[in-house]
């Protein structure tokens, strides 16, 4: 079966050409439109629509957005923050760089309308400090859009108020998690929080009552309460409604990013017939499929069970190239659609190699407040980067795991989970490639090895 | 601090966006480094003192995250990207003509031996799509193989070059 057609709601414009990222286009495009009705309507009816329509966030770990919005204290009479977090930093995941930097008034229609419907006066865009270009950008775009009276006092006549401010980071990946990013913006060092008690909906930024959503999220807000919350679940699949965009990069014919329905393309469709395949002469041998934390797959292993469509349960024997691209899938394969970066290996890659270069990035971008993580993901690279540039035993496989296994469930945050699942994966599947590297080494030249 | 006039203007401004002054202390430290080039200790008191913070307060700031200098760098200021993606393609390779072109070594720290450059090998940047990629000061480049990173090194050559006649 062929894939399907791309369905672009919110890359709709990206890469257009003629489509610039000034609102005199935004404006001839439609733009602002939605806010201008969103602003007539009760606020309660908005967080409805975003409620009905089931969206999940998309900065990595899917948790319902109406759910989050309804978690918010509202009673405390604290003021309540937006904040969105714009970090972009989990390796494979490129996809609201471009929307910031091609579509920035796309983003702050959709952070206005949240902001309106939640009450929130002032709001923050965290952006990751390497993006000094799309932080400018975006500071245009809001000047264009305080100008226009879309943000700022008294919002298009109605009385509401709500600024926006852009905040860089400074080149630290875990500033995009939720609460080491809240700590960022206070001035400090981005040490997350530990929950609870600090769950940003009760306390968050300012010890006040904080939203945090990805860049592409709050895009979503903007088309749902533009079509409503039961028309938007009519695309994608129950439970994974609306589109992805999947950011594929590594060893295919035409990397890059493409906007599909949730659920409706699979694996070998996006790999295959979007993406043009393996390269000439090689094979695929693994994919990564949310980010690279995400656990990874090796092509030619079968996943079985039962899975519920509709009211019935049905039984699915899938290869990776079946699997459908959504959360829920991906989540019963035992790996995660997480970011939505597809990270693809071919034949000339060698396990070893590939999971010390995922080790380094993690033991350089651990926080370090907690030692099982601080400690765990540190060993973790030096012992896959010892297996490459030094000795290599065939009992490393087994100490590998057995750091791995000693990390998760045992720090304050989620890096904790992102750091071992690398290297629980790798040795779980291609557990061979590691007990047998030190006879492969021999037989690689040096030059060769590409990866760490 | 012998900072423009505009870097204090923009300082001033930018503490406004904050109901807590701390707040601004990322904001304070990038024009300080923009102006300035890097972070130096009086500029870590200077910041405290505007902020109503302990200087270690800024100093624990400015050594978690990377992009903060506290020497002087190349006059410009080259990130390669190392992680797995570009490195699937050729980052390291990337990388090397970097090193090789400048006569020096990747590092946080290190400035090429004619002091135009520091190659930094730094993680993802957010454009794994179009890899391997390279960050020069704040211009993103897109698949640098290394004949593009050997032009793209020509090119800072020449400027040094031009500027220096
Ligand atoms: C280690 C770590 C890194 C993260 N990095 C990002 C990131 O770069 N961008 C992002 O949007 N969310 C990131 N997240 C997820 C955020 O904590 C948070 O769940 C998200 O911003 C919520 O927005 P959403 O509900 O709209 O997805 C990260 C989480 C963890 C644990
Ligand atoms: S799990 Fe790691 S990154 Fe998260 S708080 Fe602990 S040390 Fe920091
Ligand atoms: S891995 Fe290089 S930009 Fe993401």
């Amino acid at each position: 079966m062929s894939a399907p057609a791309q369905r672009r709601i919110i890359f709709q414009h990206i890469d257009e050409p003629g489509y610039t990222n000034d609102i005199a286009c935004y404006l001839k495009h439609g733009g602002y439109e939605v806010l201008k009705k969103a602003v007539t309507r009760k606020p309660e009816e908005l967080i409805d629509e975003v409620k009905k329509s089931g969206l999940r966030g998309r900065g990595g770990a899917g948790f319902p957005c109406g759910v989050k919005w309804g978690l918010v204290d509202r009673k405390s009479g604290k003021p309540i923050y937006l904040i969105v977090n714009a970090d972009e930093s989990e390796p494979g995941t490129f996809k609201d760089r471009y929307i910031m930097y091609q579509d920035p008034h796309q983003l702050i229609e959709g952070t206005m309308i949240s902001c309106f419907a939640n009450n929130v006066k002032q709001a923050y865009i965290y952006i990751r400090g390497e993006m000094a270009e799309g932080a400018r950008i975006l500071e245009k775009a809001i000047a264009e859009a305080r100008a226009a009276n879309f943000v700022g006092p008294n919002v298009l006549g109605t009385g509401y108020s709500c600024e926006i401010y852009v905040h860089r980071g400074a080149g630290a990946y875990i500033c995009g998690e939720e609460t080491g990013l809240i700590e960022s913006l206070e001035g400090k060092r981005a040490n997350p929080r530990i929950k609870p008690p600090y769950f940003p909906a009760v306390l968050g930024l300012y010890q006040c009552p904080t939203i945090v959503n990805n860049v592409e999220t709050l895009c979503h807000v903007k088309y749902i309460v533009e079509h409503g919350g039961e028309a938007y679940t009519k695309v994608g699949t129950p439970n994974n409604t609306g589109t992805r965009i999947f950011c594929v990069s590594g060893h295919v014919q035409r990397p890059g990013y493409y906007e599909f329905e949730a659920g409706k393309i699979t694996m070998g469709q996006l790999l295959y017939d979007v993406c043009g395949g393996p390269l000439p002469g090689r094979t695929f041998k693994a994919v990564i499929p949310g980010g690279s934390s995400a656990k990874v797959m090796k092509f030619g292993e079968r996943y079985k069970g039962k899975r519920k469509i509709g009211a019935d349960m049905v039984d699915y024997d899938w290869g990776v190239e079946d699997v459908p691209m959504d959360f829920d899938c991906l989540a019963m394969v035992g790996t995660m659609g997480g970011s939505g970066g597809v990270i693809v290996m071919d034949d000339t890659v060698n396990m070893v190699e590939a999971l010390a270069n995922i080790n380094a990035f993690y033991s350089h971008e651990s926080c370090g407040q907690c030692t099982p993580c601080r400690e765990g993901s540190l060993w973790m690279k030096k012992i896959t980067t010892r297996m490459v540039h030094g000795e290599a035993r065939p009992e490393d496989a087994a100490l590998l795991k057995s750091v791995a296994d000693q990390i998760p469930g045992r720090t304050i945050c989620a890096f904790g989970e992102a750091c071992s699942w690398p290297t629980q994966s790798f040795i779980a599947k291609f557990g061979d490639e590691f007990k047998t590297y030190h006879e492969t080494k021999k037989t690689v030249v040096e030059k060769t090895r590409e990866l760490v | 601090m012998n900072l423009k006039p505009e870097t204090l203007k923009r300082i001033d401004e930018v503490i406004t966006h904050y109901p807590v002054k701390r707040s601004a202390t990322l904001p304070l430290l990038h024009l300080i480094q923009e102006d300035a080039g890097y972070i130096s200790e009086e500029a870590v008191e200077w910041v405290a003192k505007k902020l109503e913070l302990e200087p270690i307060n800024v100093l624990e700031v400015v050594t978690f995250y990377p992009m903060f200098k506290r020497k002087p760098i190349g006059r410009r200021h080259i990130k390669v990207c190392r992680t797995l993606s570009c490195a699937l393609v050729g980052g390291y390779k990337t990388c090397e003509t970097f090193e090789k072109e400048f006569h020096t070594h990747a590092g946080p720290g290190e400035v090429s031996p004619d002091g135009e450059v520091t190659v930094e090998f730094v993680e993802c940047l957010a454009s794994c799509g179009t890899a391997p990629v390279v960050l020069i000061d704040e211009t993103l480049h897109e698949k640098v193989d290394c004949a593009k990173a050997k032009q793209l090194s020509d090119r800072i050559k020449a400027e040094a070059a031009a500027r220096k006649s």
